[in-house]
């Protein structure tokens, strides 16, 4: 055979080949094994903590997440999720500006503390300029400042059975039918005393507006977005995560969300 | 080598049908098929992480404030109060109702990236996506690992994917025999072949998985060059769907050829190994 020509099996050959490559569709096939009690689902997260002892082995305790130039801040701190809590005791706190807010530090310590906004704002801070990486996908940088974490713990003196800390919040998030939840989020001592873990108080040089978790918020700035609870109202260090909403370890986790969000 | 000698013993002669040649090893063969698995759920599942936040950027971070946008797929509604979905690439807008940006049905229509059909799980679900991706990327990183230490090993790398200058020479006879569907199957990758096969295995793969580590904010502060090596993790995840698309496109022309060369005897092969070759006279292909 010479030149170009195409016969009629060569033709059904090709034809049938390009037919092949319609792709698959009917993915629903898939989605009652993948429902949020299915086991099938368990397995596949079961993933995730061969993906948090692998991570944690792979960074360094005090590795440090990429700080950027003051020129990199280039737009205010996207806000997401709650942007106004309407609770009451939160109203009646932000209806004085914050000025009756009082940060209390308790749980597993030798030492329960509790502190109010000027006498956070006047201990030794911590200005960072990092990236917030939500977990749907976009990216951030702004400018925080806040008091470390670790010198708080280290003031309340962690009994030896403290493994993490939990964040309650003051903003509650609606769940259709089974009503307003509180928010709540958890981490590791490895992340509470990370350096870079702070109560931000203030962002982008200006106080921490409302709708970025005024008065008091976290930065873990290692792990994504929904880890950094806002509107911070009490600090527990806990031995389990169990007695907490279902048990998680945080108000997403609880929705199927991982608890080590580091990727 | 023992499989050497397997083809020596195996190579038969029937009527006109060409030589049975051991083609395929097993860890060529293991490989494919974790990969086939795990790349299938992977593309659905991040189809399904994508629809989240269905917009690409270029850079550290996402311009909110700014324009640093390459590709959206939105629900927008025009000044008349139609909604359609629409794909914007490089500011430039298409109308992609029914797929991209909004898809269903005309009385009930989501406003989401991909639709339904294209995502696991089929709904909204961000967690349940994470969920599945994470899991197959372990094993496709695994097979990878696999894959290219074996191959290094055993030469299969440097003997049948990387392109010998021979193969570089007869790139133009080989493009014309393609264009004219002259297919020569005597067991060994021609050179499109082997370039196919290097730029999936040799770039889009390492490159698919550095650029799914370098959005992990965790990986960041392990090994924050990863940043500066693709410009930012928004680059990063633009990166990461550029090569999902490669992957995808690569994976049509793979199936056509499959079909067009033959799919019993493709099949066959990569599944226990066994292939049998063109009944040819042209035994200077086979040299």
């Amino acid at each position: 055979m010479s030149g170009f020509s195409i016969n009629r099996r060569k033709f059904l050959t090709v034809a049938g080949a390009a037919a092949s490559t319609i792709p698959l569709s009917g993915c629903d096939a898939f989605d009652g094994l993948l429902s949020s009690q299915s086991r099938v689902r368990d397995v596949l997260a079961s993933a995730n903590s061969l993906t948090y002892r692998v991570q944690r082995m792979l960074i360094n305790a005090d590795a440090l997440a990429p700080e950027f130039s003051a020129s990199e801040v280039r737009q205010g701190q996207r806000p997401n999720g709650s942007t106004d809590p309407t609770d009451p005791d939160y109203l009646a706190l932000k209806e004085k500006a914050f000025a009756g807010y009082r940060l209390t530090v308790g749980g597993l310590v030798e030492k329960p503390l509790s502190f109010s906004l000027d006498e956070l704002r006047n201990m030794p801070a911590r200005t960072q300029i990092t990236r917030h990486d939500c977990v749907e996908g976009w990216s951030c940088i702004a400018k925080w400042t806040g008091v470390p974490l670790a010198r708080i713990l280290d003031e309340a003196k962690l009994k030896p059975e403290a493994r993490f800390v939990v964040f309650h919040c003051y903003d509650s998030m609606n769940l259709g039918l089974s009503g307003a939840v509180r928010y709540y989020e958890s981490i590791d001592l490895i992340d509470a005393l990370h350096p870079q873990t702070i109560l931000a108080y203030g962002c982008n040089d200006e106080a921490l507006r409302i709708a970025n978790g005024a008065p008091l918020r976290v930065r873990i700035e290692r792990q994504l977005g929904y880890k950094m609870a806002k509107y911070i109202k009490n600090i527990e260090l806990v031995s389990t995560l169990t007695p907490f909403g279902s048990g998680k370890g945080g108000f997403w986790e609880d929705l199927g969300y991982e608890w080590y969000a580091g990727i | 080598m023992t499989i050497v000698n397997d083809i020596e013993s195996r190579l038969t002669h029937h009527g006109g049908k060409g030589k049975v040649i051991y083609r395929h090893r097993i860890a060529t063969r293991i490989t494919h098929w974790t990969w086939a698995i795990a790349l299938f759920f992977l593309l659905l599942s991040g189809l399904q992480i994508f629809n989240a936040h269905p917009e690409l950027y270029i850079g550290q971070q996402s311009g909110f404030e700014f324009d640093n946008s390459i590709l959206s797929m939105r629900a927008m509604q025009t000044a008349d109060g139609k909604v359609d979905g629409y794909t914007t690439i490089f500011g430039r807008s298409y109308k992609t109702t029914g797929v991209f940006g909004m898809s269903g049905p005309a009385d009930n229509p989501s406003y989401r990236g991909f639709p339904a059909w294209a995502t696991l799980p089929s709904y909204q679900d961000l967690s349940t996506g994470r969920v599945i991706h994470f899991f197959f990327a372990w094993f496709f990183v695994a097979a990878f690992l696999v894959w290219f230490v074996t191959s290094l090993v055993s030469g299969h790398l440097r003997r049948d994917i990387l392109p010998s200058l021979a193969d570089i020479r007869g790139l133009p006879k080989s493009l014309s025999d393609h264009l004219r569907f002259r297919l020569h199957h005597d067991g060994r990758y021609n050179v499109l072949q082997k370039l196919a096969y290097a730029s999936v295995l040799l770039v889009i793969f390492p490159l698919i998985i550095l650029t799914g580590i370098t959005m992990s904010p965790g990986m960041n502060a392990a090994w924050p060059w990863l940043l500066d090596v693709f410009g930012g993790r928004q680059t990063a995840r633009t990166i990461h769907f550029i090569c999902m698309a490669l992957l995808v496109a690569f994976f049509l022309v793979h199936i056509f050829m499959v079909v067009a060369a033959g799919p019993l005897n493709e099949m066959r092969s990569i599944i226990t190994g066994w292939y049998r070759t063109d009944p040819d006279k042209k035994e200077e292909h086979t040299a």
